[in-house]
């Protein structure tokens, strides 16, 4: 555990009923850096999250937030985090402005409402009931009430689900411009693009534990996963030569390409090469995967993320 | 209060239905003259303050299963500011309906005289307080808004019928009257008749008073001790017991009532108002 950490979580416990929803989830997350939890539903993320915001309490462990302990702070412990819960409800009749200016109210210091709505392309919006809002102009007046107290720590409990990718790269953006201003940022996710895009460090998390943690490319390099070479030929390969190219460790059809998985990418390519010219044969297509935090989930659970 | 402005139900509730009781009322009983008013003006203010039973726990309830309670929960605001301030804005809109339907009885029934104003305004502010705050220990003891609407359905037409807000005391059965005594919307409706019709002060409403402030104190404070967040969070067994401490300083006020006191005899001194004139009307015929 790093000592001076702005969130510290330590053996954290929760069980529901008979399911064990946490079984010992540890981590820290430094000043100004964006921590995510990265795992399949039910893994434990949004409890974890859930009990760093206070919403819940643990069965055993302990979590602390800018030194302060979620459930005995009050208010002091409210005025430094933000969160966007994972479905942000708000009263179908109330106004998008009306929403800033009434949780701003909540607050000493906070930002202004006019700020916000133009920060987060909602302007036009100001007037909306929140019933006549989209999917995604929801998400983003979730996450400038998030931000209405301008607070040390957001929580963001998957900010994109159900979203399309135009308004998902929009919440992205959000995001990296929050991590330009140093926040601290805790944020849960399924989505491993989300995960490699915007974390500094991620903590793999399945069935309430962590199994791994680091950046996404020390975890890359820490794991055994391997690139995938998808090759397209003119002529279709039948001996299963291709599994015995340098460095391929596997070697699948699909439709008409060739996976190959390799851990030595340059060796391989040079022996397709070869092989190909020995067998008169023309390359159509080649493409280079580098693993993926998909792969490592893959490798570390044997099943994918979305299973 | 701009959301309970745009709820229709609470519009319907908290103005329209008073007033509909209001002009109900005084074509029922047109024939008995401006002198009548006062009294069934009385009763429609009864039923103005009463419907803030219905508006807070439906509200509550509505939050706490829709997940809206819960984006408040991760702010600074606690429990007790969120009850108050529902008691508060609550408040603050039904004062207006009450204005209305005075000057609707002064402009269109010709009511002649506002009784004790002071009297009035205080039994208003109390009672808006504790029939919210009974409203808000529902909330707090029932699970899902059917649970909610079923409670608050019985308990609204043992208010509505043996208070005398609807059907004037007098007339209830002998039995239905002792049961009446035990109702905190008996004491409003019988105190704003008195301070109506006879223009009754504040000292003599003492005990009437005494009762909906101590009902008041104890329903905030016990649905604020159970207050949930959750839509998941069920109420403990135990809790519903604890909504029996609210109605204890109307045991005591309706034991007290039923051997000692003189609510009866003030119904029946109040009904006069619309009575005589029916009485006349019959000699004459």
């Amino acid at each position: 555990m790093l000592s001076g950490a702005t969130i510290e979580v330590t053996n954290l416990t929760k069980r529901y009923g008979d399911v064990e929803a946490l079984r010992g989830v540890s981590f820290a997350v430094n000043e100004g850096e964006v921590f995510g939890l990265l795992g399949p539903n039910g893994a434990g993320k949004t409890s974890t999250v859930e009990i760093l915001e206070g919403l819940r309490t643990p069965d055993s462990g302990s979590v602390s937030v800018c030194g302060l302990d979620p459930q005995s702070s009050g208010a002091e412990f409210k005025y430094v985090i933000g969160a966007a819960l994972q479905a942000t409800a708000l009263p179908d009749k109330m106004r998008v402005h009306e929403a800033l200016d009434l949780f701003g109210s909540f607050y000493p210091q906070r930002r202004g409402t006019q700020e916000l709505l133009a920060r987060f392309g909602l302007e036009e919006k100001r007037n909306a009931f929140y019933s006549q809002l989209s999917g995604g102009q929801k998400q983003r007046l979730a996450l400038a009430m998030a931000l209405v107290n301008n607070p040390r720590v957001v929580f963001l409990d998957e900010p994109t689900a159900g979203l399309d990718p135009q308004v998902r790269r929009e919440i992205y953006d959000i995001v990296e411009e929050l991590k330009k201003e140093k926040k601290t940022i805790l944020l849960t996710t399924h989505y491993i693009e989300e995960a490699e895009k915007l974390c500094d460090r991620v903590a793999i998390v399945d069935h309430g534990k962590v199994i791994a943690l680091g950046t996404p490319r020390e975890l890359k390099e820490r794991s055994g996963a391997v690139t995938r070479i998808t090759v397209r030929m003119a002529k279709p390969e039948t001996n299963g030569a291709l599994g015995n190219l340098e460095g391929v460790t596997e070697c699948r059809t699909e439709a008409d390409d060739y996976l190959l998985y390799s851990t030595r990418v340059p060796r391989t390519i040079v022996a397709l090469v070869k092989h190909l010219e020995e067998q008169n044969n023309e390359l159509v297509s080649l493409e280079i995967s580098a693993p993926s935090l998909e792969d490592i989930f893959l490798e570390l659970t044997g099943r994918r993320l979305r299973d | 209060m701009r959301l309970a402005m745009r709820n229709r139900a609470f519009l319907f509730f908290s103005l329209i239905m008073p007033l509909a009781f209001l002009f109900g009322y005084a074509g029922l009983f047109r024939r008995f003259g401006p002198e009548a008013v006062p009294y069934l003006l009385s009763m429609v203010l009864a039923l103005t303050v009463m419907g803030s039973f219905w508006g807070l726990s439906v509200q509550l309830v509505t939050f706490r299963e829709q997940g809206i309670l819960r984006r408040f929960r991760v702010t600074p605001v606690g429990a007790s500011a969120m009850l108050a301030s529902s008691l508060i804005s609550n408040y603050f809109l039904t004062l207006p309906t009450i204005a209305i339907e005075f000057y609707i009885s002064r402009s269109v029934f010709h009511m002649a005289g506002l009784g004790n104003l002071v009297s009035v305004f205080i039994l208003v502010t109390i009672g808006t307080v504790t029939f919210a705050s009974l409203g808000l220990i529902v909330a707090s003891v029932t699970n899902t808004m059917q649970e909610t609407q079923i409670i608050n359905q019985i308990i609204w037409f043992v208010f509505l019928f043996i208070s005398g807000a609807t059907i004037p005391f007098p007339m209830l059965p002998a039995m239905v009257q002792k049961i009446s005594l035990f109702l905190p919307a008996t004491y409003l409706v019988s105190g704003l008749q008195r301070a109506m019709i006879d223009h009754t002060n504040l000292n003599s409403l003492g005990s009437y008073l005494a009762s909906l402030v101590g009902c008041a104190l104890i329903a905030f404070i016990v649905s604020a001790q159970l207050f949930r967040w959750e839509p998941e969070t069920k109420a403990p067994r135990q809790a519903k017991l604890w909504v029996a401490a609210a109605v204890v300083p109307f045991l005591l006020l309706g034991i007290w009532e039923n051997f000692n006191g003189d609510l009866r005899s003030h119904a029946v001194k109040n009904m006069q108002s619309i009575r005589e004139p029916y009485s006349l009307e019959r000699i004459e015929h």
